[in-house]
C-alpha cells in the first residue's frame, strides 16, 4: 500500500517537474503543447501548494490554526521583490538606481534595510530567515503564554491586519499600496523570456517536492507523533512530560519558512507583490485550501491549493460576482459536510465501496467492516 | 492716507444718514464709474462701498450683475440702473431708474445706453463690501449658528467699521456661545485697530475668552517691537492663558474621543463576547451582521423618504429596532441552521461563520452595489453640544455613548435580573450540568445568539451616523472587536467593558503621537504582551478543568 502510494507520488512529481516543462518546449502547433500561460499558472499554484503544506503541518498535524500565514508569504515575496527591484538598476522609468516608487516618493538615498538585498546570497537566506524569525518571535510570545485555539487564530488574524496596514504605508519604503512590481531580471536572467519562466517553474516544482518530503519526514519522526498528540490533547502531552509549546513553536517556524519560500517563488513568476496578498482575506483563503483538500494529509493540502485556485482563476474570469459566494459556500460546506476534505471524502467513499464489495463476495460478520474515518477534533 | 480714511470713517459714523447719502465724495465716485480708467473705477467702488449705505451697496450689487448703464457720453454721462427688458416694435427697450434713489426714469432703447462692464478686478473690489454687508445682516439672523458664524467672520476680518454693529449685537444677544463669539470678534477688532490702552484690554479680554482664533494676532503683537511694553505683556499672558486652556481642551477631547471609540467597540463586542462565553464560538460573521443592521437603517431611511417625508427625522427611531430584529433573525437562522451542528469545535465554527460572512457580504454587494450608500443623519443628531470654548461634542457621538451604555445596562439587567439570564449564565458555566437540570441548552443558545446578533445590528445602525456604509463595513471593525473579546476574557461582561474602555482610550491616546495605523499596530503588540501576563484575558473564569 505504502509502496503503491510512493510510486504514485513519484509519478506525479515526475509529471510536474519534468513532463510539463518538457511539453512547454514543444512547438505551439503540437496538440500536447503546454502554453506559457498555463505553465505560469501552474507555477503560481505550486507556490500556493508549498504554503499549504506548511499550513497543513501546523493545522492538520499540530492543531494550531493560523489565520495570518499571508504575512509570512508576503515577507518572503517582499524579500525576493526587493532584490529584484534593485536588480532593475537604471533600466527603470526614471532611470534612477533607486526603485521608481522611491523616486516618486522623493526618497533620496536607499533606505538602510534595503542595502543587504543587493546581494543575491543574502536574499536567498532572508527568504527563509525573515519569515522564520518573525514566526519565532511571534510564536514564542504566543505559545509561551499558552494562547491557543480560537485565541491564537484571532491573534494571528490581527497580525495579518497589522502587517497589511503597515505595508500599505508609503513611509515604510516598500512601495505602499502598489507594492513591488515591474521586475526585469532575476539573477541576470530576463524575466520576460519563456526559458526563465520555465526555469522558475522547475525550481518551484522541485521546491514543492522538497517541501513535501520535508513535511513527510517531520510527520514521521517522533516529534511528528508528539505534534499529532498535541492536536488531540495538549494537556495530556503536557502531563506526560513534553513541552508542547516548544513543539508548536518548531512547527510554526517551519511553516512560516515554507510560506516565505512560497512567496519568494511567487513574486518573480507573477511579477508583482502587493500588501493585498498578505491581508486578512488572503490569509484565511489559504486555510480553506487546506480544509478543502483534506487537512492532516499532506497530499490533501497540495490538492486543495491546486483545486481551489484553479476554480478561483476560472470563476474570477468568467463569473467575478460569484467567486466570493462560492468561497463562502466552500467554507461552509467543507466544514459541515467534508470535515476532512476531498481526501477524506474519497477515502470514505472507497472504504465504503470496499466494504460493499467484500460484503457481496464473502459474508463478513458485522462490525468487521472498516471503521469510518475518525473526525478530526 | 490711513489717518484721513479713519477720520472720514469717524465722521461718517457721526453723520446722519441723509447727508452722507448724497455726499460729494459719493457723487464724484459715481461719476468716476463711467470713466475709462480701471484705477479710478476701482477707487470709486471703494468709496461707494465704504459709505456702507444700503442703497449704494445695492448699486454695487447691480454693477456686479451687469445691470448698471451709462446714459450719455463723457462728463455729462449719467449712471442708471437697468430693470426689465422688453421689445417694442423693432427696438429693445429697458426700464431704468436712478442710481441712488431708484426713481423711475421710464423706458429707453437699450441702444442708447452703454453698459458699465464689471470686469474681474471690479468684481473683486465689490465682493468684500457686499459680503461684509451680508455678514453684518446675518448678525440679526434668527438662527444662532448663522449668527455665530457671522460673528466669527467679522472677528476674522477685524474691520473697525464693524465694531459698533458687533457691540449692538452683543447687547441684544441671549445665546451664550453666540455672545461669546461676538465678544471674541469685538476683541479681535479692537486688538487690530485700538489705541494701546484699548489693545491691552482687548488682549486681556481675549485671554479670558480663551480665543483660539486670536492666537496669531496676539503672537504678532507679543513680538511686535513697535508695541508698548504693556501691550506685549498683556498679549503674552493672554497667549499663556489660551494655551493652558487648549491643553485642557485637548485632554478632554482625547478622553471624549476615547470614550466614543470605546462605546463603538463595546457595542460591537458585547454580543460577540456573550456568544463566545456561552458557546465558545467566535462569530466571524458578527461584522456582517453589523453591516446588515446598517443596511436596514438605509432601507428604513429610504422608505421614510419616499412615504412619509414629513416624519423623516423620526426614521432613526424606527431604524434602531428594525436593524436589531433583522440582524437577530439572521443570527437565529445561522445558529439553528448550521452553527449548532458544530458544538465543541470552535475552529470549525470560526471557519463556518467566516464562510457565512463572505456570503452575506457578497450578497449585500450584489443587492445594494459595491459603492457606499448614503445614510443621512436625522436633524436631532446633527450639530453638537458646546461643552466649553473650543470643544463641541457632536450629538451623534454622544448618542453612541448613550446607546452603548443603555445596551450594556440592558444586558446586565437581562443576565443578572431575569430567569432567562439565569439560564444563560448557567449554560455558560456548565452546559452538561444545566442540561441535566432541565435547562433547554439549545433554546438558550438560539436566544443568546439572536441577542448577540441583534446587538451587532444595533451597532451597525449606530455606525451609520459616524461612518461610511458599504458592504465591507463589518471587515473594518471586526478585528478590533475580537481584540476586545480576547483582552476581556471569556464570558465576562465586566472584562469586555473594561477592555473596550481600555483599548478605546489607549488607541485615541497614542494616535496623535503615532498616527492611526501605527497606533493600531501598537495596540496589537500591547494586547499580545498583556496576554503574556494574563493568557485568558482580564477576568479569567477560574475553574478546575484542565482543558479550560
Amino acid at each position: 500500500m505504502l509502496k503503491r502510494e510512493g510510486i504514485a507520488l513519484a509519478v506525479v512529481a515526475l509529471v510536474l517537474v519534468v513532463v510539463l516543462p518538457a511539453l512547454n518546449t514543444l512547438s505551439p502547433s503540437s496538440p500536447l503543447h503546454v502554453s506559457n500561460f498555463t505553465l505560469n499558472l501552474f507555477g503560481k499554484f505550486l507556490t500556493y501548494a508549498i504554503l499549504a503544506l506548511g499550513l497543513d503541518l501546523l493545522w492538520g498535524y499540530a492543531g494550531v490554526l493560523s489565520l495570518g500565514h499571508g504575512v509570512f508569504f508576503g515577507l518572503g515575496a517582499y524579500a525576493m521583490g526587493m532584490h529584484l527591484m534593485l536588480e532593475i538598476g537604471t533600466q527603470s522609468v526614471y532611470q534612477n538606481a533607486l526603485p521608481d516608487f522611491m523616486v516618486w516618493n522623493q526618497v533620496k538615498t536607499l533606505p538602510l534595510f534595503w542595502w543587504p538585498f543587493r546581494s543575491g546570497i543574502f536574499t536567498i537566506v532572508a527568504i527563509v530567515a525573515v519569515p522564520a524569525l518573525v514566526g519565532l518571535a511571534f510564536g514564542f510570545l504566543a505559545f509561551r503564554s499558552r494562547i491557543r485555539g480560537v485565541y491564537f487564530a484571532i491573534i494571528t488574524q490581527a497580525l495579518a491586519l497589522s502587517a497589511w496596514l503597515v505595508f500599505n504605508r508609503n513611509e515604510m519604503n516598500l512601495g505602499g499600496t502598489n507594492g513591488l512590481a515591474d521586475f526585469k531580471t532575476i539573477f541576470g536572467f530576463r524575466l520576460n523570456q519563456a526559458s526563465t519562466q520555465r526555469g522558475l517553474y522547475v525550481i518551484t516544482a522541485l521546491a514543492l517536492v522538497g517541501a513535501f518530503l520535508l513535511c513527510r519526514w517531520i510527520v514521521g519522526t517522533r516529534a511528528g507523533k508528539v505534534l499529532t498528540a498535541i492536536r488531540d490533547s495538549e494537556t495530556r502531552v503536557l502531563f506526560s512530560g513534553y513541552a508542547p509549546a516548544n513543539y508548536k513553536l518548531f512547527v510554526f517556524v517551519v511553516s512560516a519558512a515554507l510560506a516565505g519560500v512560497a512567496g519568494a517563488l511567487y513574486a518573480p513568476q507573477v511579477g508583482i507583490i502587493t500588501p493585498a496578498k498578505m491581508g486578512v482575506l488572503p490569509s484565511i483563503e489559504m486555510v480553506v485550501w487546506v480544509a478543502a483538500g483534506g487537512r492532516g494529509t499532506l497530499i490533501g493540502a497540495v490538492l486543495g491549493a491546486f483545486g481551489v485556485n484553479w476554480i478561483q482563476s476560472w470563476l474570477t474570469t468568467s463569473y467575478p460576482d460569484v467567486w466570493l459566494l462560492f468561497l463562502g459556500a466552500l467554507f461552509m460546506s467543507v466544514v459541515l459536510f467534508f470535515p476532512d476534505g476531498v481526501i477524506g471524502a474519497v477515502s470514505r467513499v472507497s472504504a465504503h465501496g470496499a466494504a460493499l464489495l467484500r460484503r457481496t463476495v464473502t459474508t463478513m460478520p458485522a462490525g468487521m467492516e472498516s471503521a469510518p474515518p475518525t473526525r478530526l477534533p | 492716507m490711513k489717518l484721513s480714511l479713519l477720520l472720514l470713517l469717524v465722521a461718517w459714523l457721526a453723520a446722519p444718514a441723509a447727508s452722507r447719502a448724497q455726499s460729494s465724495e459719493a457723487l464724484k465716485a459715481l461719476a468716476d464709474l463711467v470713466v475709462d480708467d480701471a484705477d479710478k473705477r476701482e477707487a470709486a467702488v471703494t468709496t461707494l462701498g465704504s459709505t456702507r449705505d444700503p442703497k449704494w451697496l445695492e448699486l454695487l450689487g447691480a454693477l456686479r450683475d451687469g445691470n448698471v448703464y451709462a446714459r450719455g457720453k463723457g462728463q455729462a454721462a449719467e449712471v442708471v440702473v437697468g430693470g426689465a427688458k422688453a421689445t417694442k416694435g423693432d427696438q429693445d427697450v429697458i426700464d431704468i431708474v436712478t442710481a441712488y434713489d431708484r426713481k423711475p426714469l421710464g423706458s429707453v432703447p437699450v441702444a442708447s445706453l452703454t453698459e458699465i462692464a464689471a470686469d474681474r478686478r471690479l468684481r473683486v473690489a465689490i465682493k468684500p463690501f457686499l459680503d461684509a454687508d451680508e455678514t453684518r445682516g446675518q448678525l440679526a439672523n434668527p438662527d444662532a449658528e448663522t449668527r455665530r458664524g457671522a460673528a466669527m467672520k467679522l472677528g476674522h476680518q477685524a474691520e473697525l467699521s464693524a465694531a459698533p454693529v458687533v457691540e449692538a449685537a452683543i447687547a441684544k444677544e441671549t445665546v451664550p456661545h453666540v455672545r461669546h463669539a461676538l465678544e471674541e470678534a469685538l476683541g479681535l477688532i479692537r486688538l487690530a485697530h485700538g489705541e494701546p490702552a484699548v489693545r491691552v484690554l482687548a488682549a486681556q479680554s481675549l485671554g479670558g475668552l480663551h480665543s483660539f482664533d486670536a492666537l496669531p494676532a496676539l503672537q504678532k503683537l507679543a513680538a511686535d517691537p513697535a508695541a508698548s511694553r504693556d501691550e506685549r505683556d498683556a498679549a503674552t499672558s493672554a497667549i499663556r492663558q489660551i494655551e493652558r486652556w487648549s491643553l485642557l481642551v485637548r485632554t478632554v477631547e482625547t478622553v471624549f474621543q476615547g470614550a466614543s471609540l470605546a462605546s463603538i467597540l463595546l457595542l460591537m463586542s458585547v454580543g460577540l463576547a456573550i456568544v463566545f462565553g456561552l458557546m465558545g464560538v467566535i462569530n466571524m460573521a458578527h461584522g456582517e451582521l453589523m453591516a446588515l443592521g446598517a443596511y436596514s437603517t438605509f432601507v428604513v431611511q429610504n422608505v421614510f423618504r419616499a412615504r412619509w417625508p414629513q416624519w423623516f427625522d423620526a426614521y432613526f427611531v424606527v431604524a434602531l429596532p428594525v436593524s436589531f430584529v433583522v440582524a437577530a433573525a439572521v443570527g437565529v437562522v445561522l445558529e439553528r441552521g448550521v452553527i449548532r451542528r458544530l458544538y465543541g469545535r470552535p475552529l470549525e465554527t470560526l471557519l463556518l461563520t467566516w464562510g457565512a460572512s463572505l456570503i452575506i457580504q457578497q450578497g449585500l454587494r450584489l443587492w445594494f452595489g459595491a459603492a457606499n450608500v448614503d445614510v443621512s443623519s436625522p436633524r436631532w443628531l446633527s450639530g453638537g453640544f458646546a461643552l466649553m470654548t473650543g470643544l463641541t461634542l457632536p450629538f451623534n457621538r454622544l448618542f453612541i455613548i448613550a446607546l452603548a451604555t443603555v445596551s450594556v445596562l440592558g444586558m446586565y439587567g437581562l443576565l443578572f435580573r431575569t430567569d432567562r439570564g439565569l439560564t444563560i449564565r448557567a449554560v455558560t458555566q456548565n452546559r452538561a450540568m444545566s442540561a441535566c437540570l432541565g435547562v433547554r441548552a439549545g433554546a438558550v443558545d438560539a436566544v443568546t445568539f439572536g441577542l448577540g446578533a441583534g446587538l451587532a445590528g444595533l451597532a451597525g445602525c449606530a455606525l451609520t451616523q459616524i461612518g461610511n456604509v458599504g458592504p465591507s463595513l463589518g471587515q473594518n471593525y471586526i478585528v478590533d472587536s475580537f481584540m476586545v473579546v480576547v483582552t476581556g476574557g471569556v464570558g465576562k461582561l465586566a472584562g469586555t467593558i473594561l477592555a473596550a474602555a481600555g483599548l478605546g482610550v489607549l488607541n485615541k491616546g497614542i494616535e496623535p503621537a503615532l498616527g492611526a495605523v501605527f497606533a493600531k499596530v501598537a495596540i496589537l503588540v500591547a494586547v499580545i504582551l498583556f496576554l503574556q501576563r494574563r493568557p485568558a484575558g482580564l477576568f479569567a473564569t477560574r475553574g478546575r478543568g484542565a482543558e479550560a
